[in-house]
């Protein structure tokens, strides 16, 4: 096989995700585009994670007729980064749905998203 | 300016960290230690065709309920930040009907959504899929509902006894699990049936089914606080 891996290919793109998704929070002064960013940030993790799971030439770890129990420690990616990311997908949604609700709370008490507008309760 | 500049600075310096990371890095030609334990003793001792799910149900089944956990934790949130809106609703701006287009598709595709969204949660422990996806399908549906009939009321009170009623068997399975068999959560509390049929796996079918209808429900109910929460 010739030219870079699959993995390498994913681990680049969620590594380069996850410099876009800071860009993004770093720069922004809309909460909105803040979240945004944290969304981008937490799939390129995923992505990574999944990434460093892969094994070569591995199919994905579902015991049936193509890949049978006997050989399945020969053929299959690595399990456990897939369950972990399961676990952080579903965690990633709910921090997600908590701020988009702080957001709401935000634009209501100031009819704005702006971070600028937030500064009061700065020491 | 120069917050700018240290932005792009602390990127770079990051890129550069990453950029070693992926130029030294060696696919695995086989498996961790304890995903080649997991393949190999997996099917054997628990009976799920797809390992992934034995994993999150029960070699980490504790950190399933802990999710499950955050979950409920982050709809209660949601509901306790967007929650009192209740007085001022008459007093928000008339919703926009939706069109004729989406509320057929919604009549047409309702059943079809939750159905596959059963579908999903029932044969975590077969193919790909699970009871969080499941639960999404649902939440999916429950949100196309919302698009096509802006002013349908969500019984809040269903939700939440579904929610309850399935964290809370969750939990009874789990406790059965160390009386009956080898510890917390362990699915060999029934037989593990023939391999690879709908009925296999102890109680890792049963746990998806909840869990599939706790997340539809949780997710169901932080839509709908989110609709609202609009005004």
């Amino acid at each position: 096989m010739t030219g870079l891996p699959l993995s390498t290919f994913a681990l680049a793109s969620g590594l380069a995700l996850i410099l876009i998704g800071l860009l993004a929070m770093l720069t922004h002064k809309n909460i909105i585009r803040m979240i945004i960013g944290f969304s981008l940030v937490d799939t390129g993790i995923h992505l990574v994670m999944v990434a460093i799971g892969y094994v070569t030439g591995g199919s994905a770890p579902i015991i049936d007729d193509t890949v049978t129990a006997e050989q399945a420690a020969s053929r299959i990616v690595d399990p456990l980064p897939s369950a972990l990311v399961l676990t952080a997908i579903v965690i990633g949604l709910g921090v997600t749905a908590v701020m988009l609700s702080f957001a709401v709370r935000i634009y209501r008490a100031k009819r704005s998203l702006s971070i600028d507008d937030c500064a009061e309760s700065k020491w | 300016m120069i917050k700018r500049v240290v932005v792009l600075l602390t990127l770079v310096l990051l890129a550069l960290v990453f950029s070693d990371l992926v130029l030294n890095y060696i696919e695995s030609p086989v498996l961790s230690p304890l995903g080649h334990y997991y393949a190999t003793n997996g099917p054997a001792e628990l009976g799920a065709a797809n390992l992934v799910t034995s994993v999150i149900v029960t070699y980490r089944g504790l950190d399933t309920l802990g999710e499950v956990t955050v979950l409920f934790i982050s709809a209660a949130g949601v509901g306790l930040l967007l929650g009192r809106r209740e007085g001022n609703a008459a007093a928000a701006q008339p919703r926009k009907p939706a069109s004729e287009i989406v509320q057929s598709a919604a009549q047409l595709l309702m059943p079809m959504v939750f159905l596959f969204g059963v579908y999903v949660f029932v044969n975590g422990h077969l193919t790909p899929g699970g009871g969080f996806q499941g639960g999404a399908i649902i939440a999916s549906g429950i949100l196309l509902l919302l698009l096509a009939q802006p002013y349908a009321v969500v019984s809040r009170r269903l939700i939440g006894i579904t929610e309850s009623l399935s964290g809370f068997s969750y939990v009874v399975v789990g406790v059965l699990g160390v009386i009956l068999a080898g510890g917390f959560l362990d699915n060999r509390i029934m037989g593990l049936g023939q391999f690879g049929s709908l009925f296999s796996a102890g109680a890792i079918p049963i746990i998806y089914i909840l869990i599939g209808f706790k997340v539809g429900s949780e997710l169901g109910s932080v839509l709908d606080r989110f609709r609202a929460g609009d005004q």
